[in-house]
């Protein structure tokens, strides 16, 4: 037994030495290795990708590799992402005896499945059956007056974000408080101040029931009635019912995002509902027209939300509430959830192409929330 | 009416076919849709290999749910990128699909890939460390192939040159040397099959890869036991029988060792190439003392310089296969399959070489032999202690 412990001993030295020699050789056949995995992987990363120059204003494959894969169907959805931009809904408009204007509308929530992305479906909660709910266009002073139907299966309200009393508030416990699954409650108020405001529901759980999908824009066009000088000439372009507003170009885009697999963080982010809705399909814009961009973010669980326009600078009108900018020569403004602003910009003189505009925060912009306009040579001149 | 009169296909059918009819009625009128029928259902998708190639990340998924999934979307590091799938979008219950996904990945850095799949559910796998995959050429089958022989051959031809050694011992210093064998063969067992059993975990849930770990074992011991119990080799106080059980050691120790070349290859081609060299330091050591159980049995014998080289190929070769099958083609299931053959050989040895221990030393002092203990005690604590390396 000694003996094989002396002969276990005297080998084991050997056997180390022999080890470190094998050691080497091991090491320095892996790194041989290594540095051939190195030389291929060097010449994939030589390969231009992400963020290359749009192939094609025409949009389609706009940006590379780093896109969704396929086409949302919008028929499906019952609404199209470019018609969004610009579809104002004034209301049923009447005179009330005190000379007032009104203007009514039928809100009704009702659950929907939406297509967020490409094959990816959401299983929202609307107003109207889209994300985000009809556009309320009105002018300052208007009596706005809202029938309000819930076919969802969760109780709902409307909020506004206005001045208004507190039983019209849209919360729970005050006024009509929630309206439950077949129940109806009307909102009325008078539309003011003017500026760039939003909807959106305010049943408990908030945080689900404003992500789900209940928000729209709720704009309110100062009435140059009110205002003088430059402050009236300011009003009247900013209000629809006037010739200097409809020269300009106006657009919503309500910036959104959805948590498909409901963990508290969103897989999809866009303006208007569809991920990247606007680098397929870049939206045109002419040259000489003044460009108005209605702009909302009802983001959840990201604090703030953000734009940044390419190549060109805009003036900011936060909350929309001045006639003046409250900044000026911007190319990037954010927002926290809930608010919102108007931005002004003008692409006159600009080299004709593609114009990109995102989320500066990178990863909200990947995932969806980007997009072109398309800057259009400007028209032949008529024969 | 007698049940003897009816003839034995009737016998043998009547059931099959009411089973049938039963099954029908089931599935016709479906009683557990009042149950689960407005259930989401579940999706299940699981990634069972990545490779990346230059510009590519290429993914090997399978539905391991009970419903149908389609891949939707695909996001690398939290953007959406564009992607192929084939053979196409929509994976049915065990269906499996490749993912390409055309990305500038960075070498030696983390990347997220997530799927989502047309419910908005998503599926993410972490690519830890990239590296392009090996590809299986002419230098990558010799490197890996060489891992193999450092992990497997060298150590356990180094441990067998004691045998000469083995064969001047005395009896007392003999038996203390196959109760150290019968400890070793302890330790591997155990550490075979929790490496079964951890592996098991990677595989998507409806293979049931973790009672496969134990029936795979109970199957080849059996099959061990079959072959070991043939004439010929059945009388274990013959140099034949005494040969079937190193034998048996070098098969039991070779499928230990194809597991262990397996994990120094994927090691090495998912990118933790320290890791790989380190464990295959680790393993080298370990395994000398293996050579040492190979020869044990055989000590009284003159088996031959070949065929003792040709137990220690027996033993070690299979960690080339190893390394090859983990560098180029692992699957999880496949490696489960392997550890727990191996289990199940190791389990068949412990006995083999049990009875020849209880043999020598006779049956009723085994157990309280002093140095038997001791022989298990020195056998589980050298591989403890070596294993520590790994």
């Amino acid at each position: 037994m000694k003996n094989f412990f002396e002969g276990l001993s005297t080998r084991r030295l050997s056997r180390r030495d022999w080890l470190r020699a094998g050691g080497a050789f091991g090491l320095a056949g892996l790194a041989g290795s290594a540095a051939l995995l190195d030389k291929r992987t060097a010449a994939a990363q030589e390969r231009p990708e992400g963020f290359g120059p749009p192939e094609a204003s025409a949009g389609g494959h706009a940006h590379g590799q780093m896109r969704t894969v396929g086409a949302v169907d919008d028929a499906r959805n019952g609404f199209d992402p470019m018609k969004l931009l610009t579809d104002f809904d004034y209301g049923t408009v009447s005179t009330l005896d005190t000379g007032q204007t009104l203007r009514t509308y039928t809100f009704v929530a009702q659950d929907k499945e939406v297509e967020v992305a490409p094959g990816v479906f959401f299983p929202a909660w609307t107003y109207n059956g889209r994300v985000p709910g009809p556009t309320i266009r009105c002018v300052e002073g208007d009596r706005i007056r809202i029938e309000f139907i819930n076919a969802g299966s969760h109780p709902h309200t409307i909020h506004f974000h206005g001045i208004h009393g507190a039983s019209m508030d849209g919360v729970p416990g005050v006024g009509a408080g929630m309206i439950h699954t077949g129940q109806r409650t009307v909102y009325e108020f008078d539309a003011r101040p003017f500026g760039c405001h939003l909807y959106h529901c305010h049943a408990i759980p908030l945080k689900r029931h404003i992500h789900k999908g209940l928000y729209g824009a709720f704009l309110i066009d100062p009435d140059p009635k009110r205002y003088a000088g430059a402050a009236r000439a300011a009003a009247e372009a900013r209000n629809h019912q006037y010739d200097a507003c409809k020269a300009v170009h106006e657009m919503v885009m309500v910036m959104n995002g959805f948590d498909t697999n409901f963990d508290g963080d969103n897989e999809i982010y866009a303006a208007n509902t569809v991920a990247f809705a606007y680098m397929d399909r870049p939206i045109p814009v002419r040259r000489d027209a003044l460009q108005r961009l209605y702009l909302i973010n009802t983001t959840e669980f990201d604090p703030i939300n953000s734009f940044h326009l390419h190549g060109n600078f805009f003036a900011y009108y936060d909350h929309g509430t001045t006639l003046e900018p409250t900044h000026r020569t911007v190319d990037t403004i954010m927002q926290c959830q809930g608010q919102r602003g108007i931005l002004e910009f003008s692409f006159e003189g600009f080299e004709p192409g593609p114009y990109m505009f995102h989320a500066h925060q990178s990863e909200f912009a990947e995932l969806g929330w980007m997009g072109f306009f398309d800057v259009l040579p400007d028209a032949p001149p008529a024969a | 009416m007698n049940a003897s009169s009816i003839p034995k296909w009737l016998l043998l059918a009547l059931p099959i076919v009411l089973l049938a009819a039963a099954l029908w009625l089931f599935v016709r009128f479906d009683p557990m849709q009042a149950l689960t029928g407005n259930q989401p259902p579940v999706e299940e998708l699981a990634v069972e290999r990545v490779d990346l190639r230059p510009g590519d990340i290429i993914l090997h998924v399978v539905n391991g749910g009970p419903e149908p999934v389609t891949v939707a979307q695909v996001q690398v590091d939290e953007a959406y990128w564009t992607f192929d799938i084939a053979p196409g979008p929509t994976l049915p219950r065990l269906g499996r699909a490749t993912i390409t996904i055309p990305y500038a990945w960075v070498q030696g850095e983390l990347h997220e890939v997530r799927l989502l799949s047309s419910t908005g559910v998503t599926f993410d796998h972490t690519i830890e460390v990239a590296v392009a995959t090996p590809q299986p050429d002419a230098v990558r089958w010799f490197l890996f192939g060489l891992i193999g022989v450092f992990v497997g051959v060298v150590p356990v031809g180094l441990g067998l040159m004691w045998f000469p050694l083995l064969q001047r011992l005395g009896r007392q210093t003999m038996n203390f040397i196959l109760a150290l064998t019968v400890g070793l063969l302890l330790f591997l067992l155990i550490d075979t099959v929790l490496e079964g059993i951890e592996t098991a975990e990677a595989v998507p849930e409806v293979f049931h890869a973790l009672p496969l770990v134990f029936f795979v074992g109970l199957l080849s011991f059996l099959a061990l036991l079959g072959v070991g119990s043939r004439r010929g080799v059945r009388d274990r106080s013959t140099p034949e029988g005494r040969l079937w059980i190193a034998t048996a050691i070098a098969l039991g120790i070779g499928l230990h060792n194809l597991g262990e070349g397996m994990v120094v290859g994927v090691a090495v081609a998912t990118g933790q190439a320290a890791l790989g060299s380190f464990l295959v330091i680790g393993f080298v050591l370990h395994n000398v003392t293996e050579g040492v159980g190979i020869g044990a049995p055989m000590a009284e014998d003159r088996p031959g310089v070949l065929r003792l080289f040709g137990l220690a190929l027996l033993a070690g070769l299979p960690a080339v296969l190893g390394a090859w099958i983990g560098g180029f083609t692992y699957s999880p299931l496949l490696a489960v399959v392997f550890f727990s053959v191996g289990a199940g050989a190791i389990l068949q040895v412990i006995v083999e070489v049990g009875r020849l221990l209880l043999r020598k030393t006779g049956a009723e002092h085994a157990s309280a032999s002093w140095v038997n203990i001791g022989g298990v005690t020195a056998g589980l604590a050298v591989m403890y202690v070596t294993a520590l390396l790994v």
